[in-house]
């Protein structure tokens, strides 16, 4: 090969190569978006059935429940997600992050099963008591911003 | 009164670091000789005034963490009377103003050694490499003086501080993040040097060598620093998982990647004289993927550990800050760089255009991270709804991009420069190739269970190991002294190679159990039974804890006893989980407590992980740390 063409070649495969990475990357990223949705947003049927998302809002107080489960074994924990609008029930196997508190903000990952119960793989840990994630603190103020539009349609 | 002269001291190394960033720069572009002469000379005491009033102001900031001056703001918001001394010394690097206090310290550390080690630099060039940092300090400086004054007074003080947050009370914490910053800081030299460089139109061989330390210096303290950040993540989480893909350990990971390219790139511009503009373009890259590492960590818009303030007007000034580094260094380098002349020939295959695949690589794998970093970040920005990118996506892409890289570490290192023979490589590696298969076909079994995964991880981990054995042991038969890099060079890429084994073996025969457990209740993972045999109150100086007593036993023999706990310190609410771990060569032991399932604290949820190879990861890091460090000691640099 004279040193012109192999010099396009090498450019050429170079492209080729950056334009697969490129494809094989974007394609990746577009099936592991995972997008996230208020407690109001699933209660409406917004959420996807049987593809991973996110959940968050504030821990119903009193809604947490251990299942009893044999020594050795894995215990089941269940509590419900609330935007102080609308309500969702979790289950969640494994252990609870440390600063899990009925209460208080939560973001959990997971998938809605047909019985509208949000199986939970993750319960997003915080690393700060006074801290409330993000998304949780987004989901509460949708839902008061909802009430108050719906209290200004009621007043004439 | 030693607070307000912190804060007199942090303003004159502003005025100092503008004199520094300015006059040794004018003096390359007057014409008078003497002049040029006079203001060069300004920039290495410039250089070493700065650093000794920004090292009084950290003293000053110290003075007031030791003494408990609950007065000073920051002090009063982490600290506390009754942490320990050295946490609260730590404490000073262990919120948003004092980590940034710490960083222009180092920066100006890293000066003042540019300013020692560079006797052998011509004059013009110090006085550029050093004015560059200077004008880098002076932003770190304003940023700190407008919107991070760490020096704040709080009136009416407050009577004992909130002390730091329990999960940096560690001594990993105390290390971590001046490693981190050593390299993130150290990409300023690198970039320095390429900026002068473009400045004074000589990109040739003689810059790149005088950059390379450097650079290999600060990319050896970048992976001490991730790997510190890792391994504190592991036993101090209490999850087990030494890497999470999470925003701030990709920001760390970018420039990691960047300066790997760099390193190798500079190489190819000192041997042959070739990717000149490349090796430039990846230095500022570095650079500003350390400045972006900042801005995400420190401005708020990411939720972790690491983020400090959420005040708006920081992020947007070091948005700023970076807007006008990576904007005027590639206007700089639009301009130049036309005028930069190719290098030496290459071939299709050679030396060069295996580093040529292992920087495209290396980029296109940070291009990888970045977008899955900041895209949730720009989504929710634009109000266009909240996302997260998960570490599936990471995995998935990562893996094939640094598979290649991994494997070309070996061709290219006996691949020869300019004209490379493919028969002659396929040649004499064919044995080396055949044993890492078999090896890896075969250690599987012995490892437990076959799969693909760990089959062609060990397959690429054993790969470089022998590769990188065959060549050192063909270079100690010859004659000749053999030179420090060398040794650097593949002591680095047997780390490489050892890193790849431990995270192949952690991720194929990890075993987790979560479970419930009394006192007197065993759980096993063979050939190790563990068994819970107190649960005790215990007291720490500034916290209380249940502390479990595990045994563990193979054979029915105790062989090491855990205690894992989970504490409650004074001055928050905050539980704290501490793992028990012990460590062998071939696995970590690893248990730590979950939460009292009863109101009497007699049942707890735990969780218990068998993890093979683990200390083979921080084995792995360590040994690319001392090859980095081996390579800058070269004695040719020291001309």
């Amino acid at each position: 090969m004279k040193p012109r063409t192999k010099r396009f070649a090498l450019i050429a495969a170079g492209i080729v190569v950056l334009c697969a990475a490129a494809a094989f990357v974007l394609n990746a990223f577009q099936s592991n978006l995972v997008f996230f949705f208020t407690p109001t947003q699933v209660s409406n049927g917004e959420a996807p059935k049987g593809r991973v998302f996110r959940a968050g809002g504030m821990v119903k107080e009193g809604s947490l429940v251990r299942d009893n489960a044999a020594a050795g074994e894995g215990s089941t924990v269940r509590f419900v997600i609330t935007d102080t609008a609308h309500e969702m029930p979790v289950t969640y196997m494994g252990l609870l992050p440390d600063l899990f508190k009925e209460g208080k903000g939560v973001v959990a990952q997971g998938k809605l099963g047909d019985d509208g119960v949000f199986v939970a793989s993750e319960v997003l840990a915080k690393h700060d008591e006074n801290y409330m994630p993000p998304e949780a603190q987004h989901a509460m103020d949708q839902a008061s911003a909802a009430k108050a539009a719906q209290s200004l349609k009621v007043k004439p | 009164m030693i607070p307000e002269l912190g804060h007199f001291a942090l303003i004159l190394a502003a005025v100092v670091a503008l004199m520094q960033g300015v006059l040794p720069i004018a003096g390359t572009l007057v014409r008078d000789a003497q002049t040029q002469v006079t203001l060069q000379s300004l920039a290495r005491p410039t250089a070493a005034l700065q650093f000794v009033l920004v090292a009084f102001a950290f003293g000053a900031l110290a003075a007031a963490f030791l003494g408990n001056d609950f007065s000073v703001q920051y002090v009063a918001q982490h600290s506390n009377s009754l942490l320990p001394k050295p946490y609260q010394f730590a404490a000073v690097w262990g919120g948003h103003e004092g980590s940034l206090l710490l960083w222009v310290l180092l920066l100006s550390l890293w000066t003042v050694a540019v300013a020692v080690f560079s006797r052998s630099l011509p004059l013009d060039m110090v006085a550029r490499v050093i004015g560059v940092l200077g004008l880098i300090s002076v932003g770190f400086l304003l940023f700190i003086l407008t919107t991070s004054n760490p020096f704040e007074r709080l009136l009416p003080a407050a009577l004992d501080g909130r002390d730091l947050n329990p999960l940096l009370q560690d001594p990993g914490l105390v290390i971590h993040p001046p490693m981190l910053y050593m390299g993130y800081v150290g990409m300023a030299v690198a970039f320095a040097f390429a900026v002068s460089a473009l400045m004074s139109g000589r990109l040739d061989a003689a810059w790149a060598r005088w950059s390379r330390p450097w650079t290999v210096v600060a990319w050896m303290f970048l992976t001490f620093g991730i790997g510190l950040g890792s391994w504190w993540a592991y036993y101090e989480l209490g999850w087990g998982g030494w890497w999470f893909w999470d925003p701030v350990e990709n920001a760390s990971l970018m420039p990691w990647l960047v300066g790997t390219a760099l390193i190798h790139s500079l190489m190819v511009t000192e041997k042959r004289g070739s990717f000149k503009a490349w090796t430039v373009l990846l230095a500022i890259a570095a650079f500003s993927l350390s400045l972006l590492g900042t801005f995400l960590v420190r401005s708020g818009v990411l939720t972790s550990v690491h983020a400090f303030a959420s005040d708006p007007k920081r992020g947007v000034f070091i948005l700023i800050f970076l807007a006008v580094v990576v904007g005027s260094s590639l206007t700089l380098f639009a301009w130049r760089a036309p005028r930069v002349a190719l290098g030496g020939r290459m071939e299709l295959v050679s030396r060069e255009s295996f580093l040529l695949a292992n920087s495209v690589l290396l980029v296109v794998a940070t291009a990888a991270v970045l977008l899955g970093t900041i895209y949730p970040l720009i989504i929710d920005a634009l109000n266009l709804g909240k996302l997260s990118v998960g570490p599936p996506y990471f995995n998935a892409v990562f893996a094939p991009l640094l598979v290649p890289t991994v494997f070309l570490i070996i061709p290219g290192s006996v691949a020869r420069w300019r004209d490379a023979n493919v028969r002659e490589i396929v040649f004499k590696l064919r044995w080396t190739f055949a044993s890492a298969l078999g090896l890896a076909l075969v250690l599987p079994f012995a490892l437990g269970a076959w799969s693909i995964g760990a089959a062609f991880g060990l397959f690429l981990g054993l790969w470089v190991a022998l590769g990188t054995a065959q060549q050192v042991l063909a270079r100690v038969n010859k004659p000749g002294r053999i030179p420090a890099s060398f040794w650097g060079q593949h002591l680095a890429h047997f780390g490489m190679a050892v890193l790849v084994i431990g995270i192949t073996g952690v991720k194929s025969y990890e075993v987790e159990r979560d479970v419930r457990m009394q006192i007197g209740d065993v759980v096993t993972i063979a050939p190790y039974t563990f068994r819970l045999n107190s649960l005790d109150e215990v007291r720490g100086p500034n916290y209380k804890a249940v502390r479990a007593d595990v045994q563990v036993l193979r054979n029915d023999k105790i062989i090491e006893i855990l205690q894992p706990e989970k504490r409650r310190y004074f001055s928050s609410a905050m539980p704290m989980t501490e793992a028990g771990i012990d460590s062998g060569f071939m696995r970590d032991l690893y248990v730590s407590l979950g939460e009292p399932l009863d109101d009497a604290r007699t049942e707890w949820s735990m969780r218990v992980y068998y993890k093979p190879f683990v200390p083979w990861l921080w084995g792995g890091v360590v040994l690319m740390v001392l090859g980095g460090l081996l390579a800058a000691l070269d004695r040719r640099y020291r001309k």
